[in-house]
């Protein structure tokens, strides 16, 4: 019973936000909405079974990635989006791309399509951990995808300096280590003077 | 799954140059040579060793690795072997001109083994999530270069093209994927189509959306229409060695996972694909060498051209025969050696200072170089399908595969746009021979550009003589 | 029907038992915080309200309350509001995972330790919204700089809890816990010494805490995120930051030290002598102690420049968590010592 209202809740919530993300007339609130979006998606994957899916999804994307995004978004101080124009003009092809999509997904969704009865007598033991069992699939039988998305993942970070990095530029920094480790004899010079004599 | 010796042996291209590009990140970042030589070298060398491993595997019997996500053929390792060898040309075609440009030739030797890498990938996946992974880890690096000119608008916006329509295309695949996952249950190939052969019509319908989506994302990466929009703008935009290398070694290992998807994977299946097929290459035939003949921009006029080039090779797969999957093969081999000359000759030509894009740029070229005149004549020859060299026999088995399969109406339409497509190739000989240039300056090369130009030209006259070579070896692979 | 409803009620009441004193405590971390510092400076901090000062949280408490909210022009009202809330929340919702001792913890689930991984990358929105909806350019740098340190030193977190989590092989912290028993030299700080410190430091960061206090950076940028805020919403957000530490400091406790065990344990005479003193107390003991070595911290060291800082996260802190991550799973693999079974 419980389990129903919270799932329930969370998918309103999670529908709500992401309409409001496409709907939003301002990227910072369409942002805020994708983070409430996420934020409701991980309770339904925790209740589903994969809470590693669901606590990830929370600190990868609502705690990491969308907070660029806010960021981003923040810094570019974009004022609120004006009407867009011709939304009668685009309409019809809208809405054919619209038809044929919800004409393939009712196609798709029908339970009777997907291979359920393979997973259906599976029976989940009482301290199964999903976490470890995705550990175990993907160091195994998933071991060459999961190690070219490494690869992958360090492409992006190269390319995004490769794109942005235009050298060093000259900075006014000073080293602290050099600072602390200077010597009296580098900054001060004991002259010998000889009185000057009256003439 | 466990990792033994022979998982190192067999992935030994893979291998080393995933080791290699590890070592060139500390490298670039800690060499302050701004030439990047030494990188630049190594990561030539890398690319040289993956080829030889490829090609010594190419002896020897089919491998299944990783649970029958990874497939090693003869067929996988020739193809490895070409792309290697077809990436490494662009690194030594592109290193003046990065250079030259303040591009970062260090970044740009990074990239192209990663891109290579994930060529290699995608030539041996046989599951969807491999697939996807390597598809991507192909593309990545692509999008990035692209854009390396960074001071340019043109190429940040073929750049921006490039990575939003390449979104759109992953997007595709993924959602097709996704389908296809739902449908059969499995991701690997092999197990798709037997669960194929099982199950009912009504699961058919989705296997067909899903299949379908991913063919229609593939084409994108390939640049048939009527996805090929980017294409123009991309090639256009690009720094001419990047284009010859987005014209040349993706479009092997796309055409590698192609024929697994289509034919390997579910046998038989191709009559299902017929029309889709049909409407896809005759476009690109149509489309490609029709408006190919208005561009007065070289690069341009070769995207068109690329375009047309695989609406051919879709034709050939369409035969759904032997000969057809021969021919298809031949085709994607020649075709690539080609476009990689083309491009790399107006990289070449572009070195000496200005750009070389438009006809004009090409305008007495035989004045200034008669020797790379020469090799673009070889190289426009072999594009159009001139008797000597090697496109003449890719277009001809691509015709007689057609005529085997009863499709004459289709080799009647190719026959013709094919002499339409000429028409554009020889403009390009003419201004190189009989119009006067406004540039007299002389073009130099290195000694190694010189020989990669040459090997390059010199191979399709080759090829044209003695096909019998390739053509026996593209029978064992796909016969 | 009525079932439902009474377990819900139960695990409310639990949440309560949990979060009030919790409040509490938080309340007399700022009166200790004040204490701490005077001492350190050699002066007597507050000592006017009560019995030497203990009831300024509670007069604090007060004049908050019934100060006037006001809220800046063109401010956006409704995240004006909730990022104090989203400041507080995620810090007391991670409480819900920590084991107090081996039966006394509210939710004993399996991926606890990513819970609070979840948890406490939340906390960065309360800031990020009270930035950008209070329309004031100190308050947008404030979040902007925040959020910067905050992504940096995540990631510095989540490596080093991954040494952690590779030595527990669980990711549930009673798991975590019971694996340190045996003694106070099976407690995973000493073999994963570097990552103790990298996870301390990022604490601290992570708090927006001195020294990496720019995020509100009284010098530079007035008082940073909170600089519009007035009343009890600005109350809130202290709350939140004394609440995030505490939080911190018992995480730490539970993940390096030990948690509940007590340090005596498999010392011949001195163990059997405080076997009587119950887990909780060594758990509070050691958290305290780390809270203190916050306020310690606070009033020893000068604050950060911004650069240095992310200097510090990228080029310093993740190298050293990555190194010692490959050092730890050869620890793993080679069973070495009494941490690695």
């Amino acid at each position: 019973m419980i389990q129903q209202v919270i799932f329930y809740l969370f998918a309103a919530l999670l529908i709500f936000s992401g309409v409001r993300v496409v709907a939003s007339r301002n990227p910072v609130h369409s942002a805020l909405f994708l983070v409430l979006a996420f934020v409701a998606a991980a309770p339904l994957w925790i209740m589903a079974g994969a809470e590693f899916l669901g606590l990830v999804l929370v600190f990868v994307y609502v705690g990491a990635v969308m907070t660029l995004f806010l960021f981003v978004v923040m810094m570019l101080n974009l004022d609120e989006v004006p009407r867009s124009k011709g939304f009668v003009r685009y309409l019809p092809f809208g809405l054919i791309i619209v038809g044929l999509i919800v004409t393939l997904m009712l196609n798709v969704i029908d339970p009777s399509h997907f291979s359920l009865h393979v997973n259906a007598g599976m029976i989940v033991p009482q301290h199964h951990s999903n976490t470890k069992e995705l550990g175990l699939m993907l160091f195994t039988q998933y071991l060459l995808p999961f190690e070219l998305a490494g690869a992958l993942l360090i492409v992006a970070i190269i390319s995004a300096i490769g794109l942005a990095f235009r050298g060093p530029r000259a900075r006014k920094v000073q080293d602290p280590s050099a600072q602390i480790a200077v010597k009296r004899n580098e900054r001060v010079r004991l002259v010998n003077m000889e009185a000057e004599k009256k003439s | 799954m466990k990792v033994t010796a022979a998982t190192f042996t067999n992935l030994s291209p893979e291998w080393i140059l995933l080791g290699v590009v590890t070592l060139l990140m500390l490298i670039v970042a800690f060499s302050k040579d701004k030439k990047q030589y030494l990188a630049v070298t190594v990561a030539a060398i890398a690319l040289g060793f993956s080829a030889m491993c490829a090609f010594y595997h190419m002896n020897e019997t089919n491998q299944v690795m990783f649970m029958g996500q990874y497939l090693i053929t003869p067929l996988t390792s020739f193809l490895k072997f070409l792309t290697c060898l077809l990436m490494l040309a662009g690194l030594l075609y592109g290193r003046d001109f990065i250079t030259s440009r303040n591009m970062q030739p260090g970044e740009y030797a990074i990239l192209i083994l990663f891109s290579t890498l994930g060529m290699l990938a995608l030539i041996s996946s046989n599951s969807l999530i491999v697939f996807y992974v390597a598809l991507e880890l192909l593309s990545l690096p692509l999008y990035a270069m692209v854009a390396m000119e960074r001071n340019s608008g043109r190429a940040s916006e073929a750049a921006m093209k490039y990575f939003v329509m390449g979104a759109l295309a992953s997007g595709f695949i993924l959602y097709g994927i996704s389908m296809l996952y739902g449908a059969t249950g499995s991701l690997n190939l092999n197990e798709i189509a037997q669960q194929l052969q099982t199950t009912a019509v009504s699961h058919r319908v989705i296997f067909i959306f899903g299949a379908v989506f991913v063919v229609a994302g593939l084409a994108f990466k390939l640049g048939v229409a009527p996805f090929h929009m980017w294409a123009p703008d991309v090639y256009h935009g690009a720094p001419n060695p990047v284009a010859a290398i987005i014209a040349s070694g993706p479009k092997v290992a796309a055409f590698a996972f192609f024929l697994r998807f289509l034919l390997d994977g579910h046998n038989g299946l191709v009559h299902q694909w017929h029309d889709l097929l049909i409407v896809m290459s005759v476009l690109s035939i149509v489309l490609g060498n029709v408006i190919a003949v208005v561009q007065t921009n070289v690069k341009r006029m070769l995207a068109y051209s690329s375009i047309a080039h695989m609406g051919f090779v879709f034709l050939a797969l369409l035969a759904d025969n032997p000969i057809g999957y021969r021919a298809a093969m031949f085709y994607v081999v020649t075709y690539v050696v080609m476009s990689m000359g083309a491009f790399a000759l107006l990289t070449l030509v572009s070195k000496a200072g200005a750009e070389a894009e438009t006809l004009n740029d090409l305008k007495g070229l035989n004045e200034r170089n008669p020797w790379l005149a020469l090799m673009m004549l070889l190289l426009m020859f072999s594009m159009a399908g001139v008797p000597p060299t090697v496109g003449f026999f890719a277009k001809l088995g691509v015709l007689n595969a057609l005529v085997h399969a009863n499709m004459t109406t289709l080799a009647v339409v190719a026959v013709l746009f094919a002499v339409v497509g000429a028409y554009y190739y020889l403009r390009v000989i003419r201004t190189m021979y009989f119009e006067s240039a406004s540039n007299h300056k002389p073009i130099c090369l290195n000694w190694d550009e010189r020989a990669l130009i040459s090997i390059n030209g010199l191979m399709v006259l080759y090829l044209g003589i003695f096909p019998a070579g390739l053509m026996s070896l593209c029978q064992q692979f796909v016969g | 029907m009525l079932d439902p409803i009474l377990q819900l009620l139960w695990i409310v009441i639990k949440i309560l038992i949990i979060v009030l004193p919790l409040l509490g405590v938080v309340a007399y971390y700022t009166l200790a915080e004040r204490k701490v510092i005077g001492f350190i400076q050699l002066r007597v901090g507050p000592n006017r309200v009560g019995f030497k000062g203990l009831f300024q949280p509670i007069a604090d408490g007060l004049k908050l309350l019934t100060k006037e909210l006001i809220f800046p022009t063109k401010s956006n009202k409704y995240l004006f509001v909730i990022a104090p809330v989203m400041a507080i929340a995620p810090s007391l919702a991670a409480w819900a995972v920590v084991p107090f001792s081996p039966h006394l913890v509210l939710s004993n689930v399996n991926a606890g330790l990513l819970y609070v991984l979840a948890m406490t990358s939340l906390g960065i929105y309360g800031v990020l919204f009270a930035g950008w909806a209070s329309n004031s350019k100190y308050a947008i740098y404030g979040a902007l700089r925040s959020a910067a340190q905050m992504v940096s030193y995540e990631i510095a977190m989540g490596f080093s809890l991954i040494g952690v989590l590779l030595a527990a092989n669980s990711t549930n912290l009673s798991d975590i816990v019971m694996r340190q028993s045996g003694g106070i030299w099976h407690w995973y700080f000493i073999p994963l010494f570097p990552l103790f410190l990298v996870y301390w430091i990022s604490a601290v960061a992570e708090t927006n805490r001195a020294p990496f206090d720019v995020a509100e950076g009284e010098s530079e940028i007035v008082a940073g995120f909170h600089v519009e805020y007035s009343g009890i919403m600005f109350g809130v957000f202290f709350l939140a930051e004394y609440a995030n530490m505490l939080l911190l400091s018992i995480l730490v406790a539970t993940l390096f030290m030990g948690g509940w065990l007590s340090p005596f344990q498999g010392i011949p005479v001195l163990g059997a002598l405080f076997s009587f003193v119950p887990g909780i107390l060594w758990l509070f003991l050691k958290a305290g102690f780390f809270a203190f070595v916050y306020l310690w911290i606070r009033a020893t060291f000068p604050r950060y420049r911004y650069d240095q800082i992310m200097r510090l996260g990228w080029k310093v802190l993740i190298p050293v968590t990555i190194v010692w991550l490959v050092v730890a799973s050869f620890g793993v693999h080679f069973h070495i010592g009494p941490w690695f079974s």
